[in-house]
């Protein structure tokens, strides 16, 4: 399951870390006026703002930053799914592969809530979920997710 | 306690040269409180105790100015920052 989440997560971010390493497609980037953040909401949250009320600095900021911040997830992701055993079961990490897996987590957790629409009152959310409710499902995933990186935040401190 | 009267420059809205420039780490419900934790002591090499003080306040108040100096210092944080998921944005203080 972990496997299709992050893959999923990939699919997001790869379309475009093709372009990264097309030469033209990064000049005709570079060369646009600004870019535009996404406006899928799971993209958006990933690939953030680094200005806030500044649409001109936040584009400048974004044509300048965004390729590289997609290909490091995508590494990030990929590293996962590479260490990540096809049958389950434990698995050996470095620091650098913890590192890279705690990333990974975090950016298939933002998706996912990003999605689910979590609040702040998470809890609550899930608790108004009817018993037959199909979100239940992604809502336990969600929250598995969240046992699985405190464990490994715990871990690397 | 009465403010002394200043004669202040006209602010034309241009960044100026000396005022510092911050990084400010915005709330949001999804990232856990350890890991924010555990980022501000990886990124910053703050110790335990001020990252979590920082997080605290991130998480209380909405946001948390995490860092300061030169304006491109704090668009690589920002960048850092966004490539551990956390929102991050750059403001002149």
């Amino acid at each position: 399951m972990l496997r299709s989440l992050v893959s999923q997560v990939m699919d997001l971010i790869e379309p475009e870390v093709a372009r990264a390493t097309d030469l033209d497609e990064l000049e005709a980037l570079l060369q646009a006026d600004a870019a535009q953040p996404p406006k899928d909401p799971v993209l958006a949250r990933l690939l953030p703002d680094g200005y806030k009320d500044d649409p001109d600095a936040a584009g400048e900021f974004r044509k300048y930053t965004e390729l590289a911040l997609r290909a490091a997830k995508h590494e990030s992701a990929q590293l996962m799914l590479d260490t990540l055993p096809e049958e389950g079961g434990k698995i050996q990490l470095t620091p650098e592969q913890a590192q890279a897996w705690m990333k990974a987590l975090n950016d298939v957790r933002l998706a996912l809530g990003t999605k689910l629409g979590v609040s702040e009152d998470f809890e609550a959310q899930w608790d108004r979920l009817g018993e037959k409710d199909p979100l239940r499902t992604a809502f336990e995933v969600y929250a598995w997710l969240g046992a699985v990186q405190e464990s490994l935040v715990r871990a690397l401190w | 306690m009465a403010p002394a009267e200043v004669d202040r420059p006209v602010d034309q809205g241009k960044p100026t040269p000396d005022k510092p420039w911050v990084t400010i780490v915005w709330n949001d419900p999804i990232n856990l409180m350890s890991y924010v934790t555990y980022v501000f002591q990886h990124v910053f090499g703050y110790p335990k105790k001020k990252a979590e003080k920082l997080m605290l306040d991130v998480h209380h108040k909405g946001k948390a100015v995490v860092a300061s100096g030169a304006r491109e210092a704090m668009e690589h944080n920002v960048e850092v920052l966004h490539g551990y998921g956390l929102w991050a944005t750059v403001h002149q203080d």
